[in-house]
């Protein structure tokens, strides 16, 4: 596990912003040497802190209108196994995120589709012929905002 | 909408967020300079928001995530807000959605342990306002991270 001190906190913050922000310039806005701050990222990096990017993008621009939120409980447990479910369910191209939950469901998935018309298309065909589906709650996605977490 | 070396394009790009340029292009079989317009044009589109770093929280030494699912009480006009506006102060919370559905709003909590988690929920949590209902989903493990589009 790593520490981390008040220039990490800062690094991680302005990056979880822009993740396009280059060496120099965070050298330029925290006033260090840009090895100090390649030996810092490093650093983050190796230690798996930085886990990677997401790119925020303009869904409706590209024509989908609806993301739907899944609750996946499966229904024969121990006939079908996980990793065939993981594997159907997480090549379907409208599923963008799976992760397996504990609790009321087994798995949570992310659904995005054109229309609810085409949503339902997705849920008729690709989600309630999935091997070992059982119940499955839908919750339409309204609004998604993202917090900085315990960085701060 | 996309012609046919954008949507390749993108497709590498959510596939390979950190790759440069050059990669990008040469994966989605464009030249450079048609890869680096296609993607200024999607920017100045406003399709392209930007791109941020994800955190691992557990090599952070968090190592609980929940998904906790409320529904609201909606008699209250501004439960919506209220609730939000408070949510928004917990240092743990990293996400917060809203829902057309049996749930209203979900946030995902990252904890250092249960006992961290329990401290949480007590203190932190039961006490936002407008609760009618709570369920918690403990996160085991990603089997797909939120990235590709069909297109």
């Amino acid at each position: 596990m790593i520490e981390l001190d008040e220039l990490d906190r800062d690094l991680l913050r302005a990056l979880v912003a822009d993740a396009t922000l280059s060496a120099g310039t965070l050298a330029r806005r925290f006033e260090r040497s840009q090895p100090a701050i390649w030996r810092r990222l490093k650093r983050l990096q190796d230690g798996g802190v930085l886990a990677g990017r997401r790119v925020d993008l303009d869904l409706e621009k590209l024509g989908f209108g609806v993301s739907v939120f899944l609750g996946v409980k499966l229904a024969t447990k121990g006939r079908v196994s996980l990793e065939d479910f993981e594997r159907v369910v997480s090549a379907i191209p409208e599923v963008r995120m799976v992760e397996h939950v504990l609790g009321l469901y087994d798995y949570r998935l992310r659904v995005v589709a054109r229309d609810i018309a085409d949503f339902e298309r997705v849920l008729r065909r690709r989600i309630m012929t999935l091997p070992g589906v059982g119940d499955v709650e839908a919750n339409v996605l309204l609004s998604e905002e993202r917090l900085p977490g315990p960085i701060g | 909408m996309l012609d046919n070396d954008s949507r390749r394009l993108l497709r590498q790009l959510l596939d390979a967020p950190q790759a440069p340029v050059a990669e990008l292009a040469r994966r989605a079989g464009i030249s450079a300079t048609t890869a680096a317009r296609g993607l200024e044009r999607m920017r100045d589109q406003g399709i392209i928001r930007g791109q941020h770093a994800t955190i691992d929280w557990r090599a952070l030494g968090f190592a609980v995530e929940v998904s906790l699912r409320f529904t609201l009480e909606k008699s209250a006009p501004r439960a919506f807000d209220e609730f939000m506006e408070q949510a928004r102060k917990i240092a743990e919370v990293t996400e917060i959605q809203t829902f057309l559905g049996r749930v209203d709003v979900r946030l995902s909590l990252v904890a250092r342990d249960m006992a961290h988690y329990q401290e949480l929920y007590r203190d932190r949590i039961l006490t936002l306002p407008h609760i009618a209902d709570i369920e918690a989903l403990m996160h085991i493990a990603p089997i797909k991270r939120a990235g590709g589009l069909p297109i």
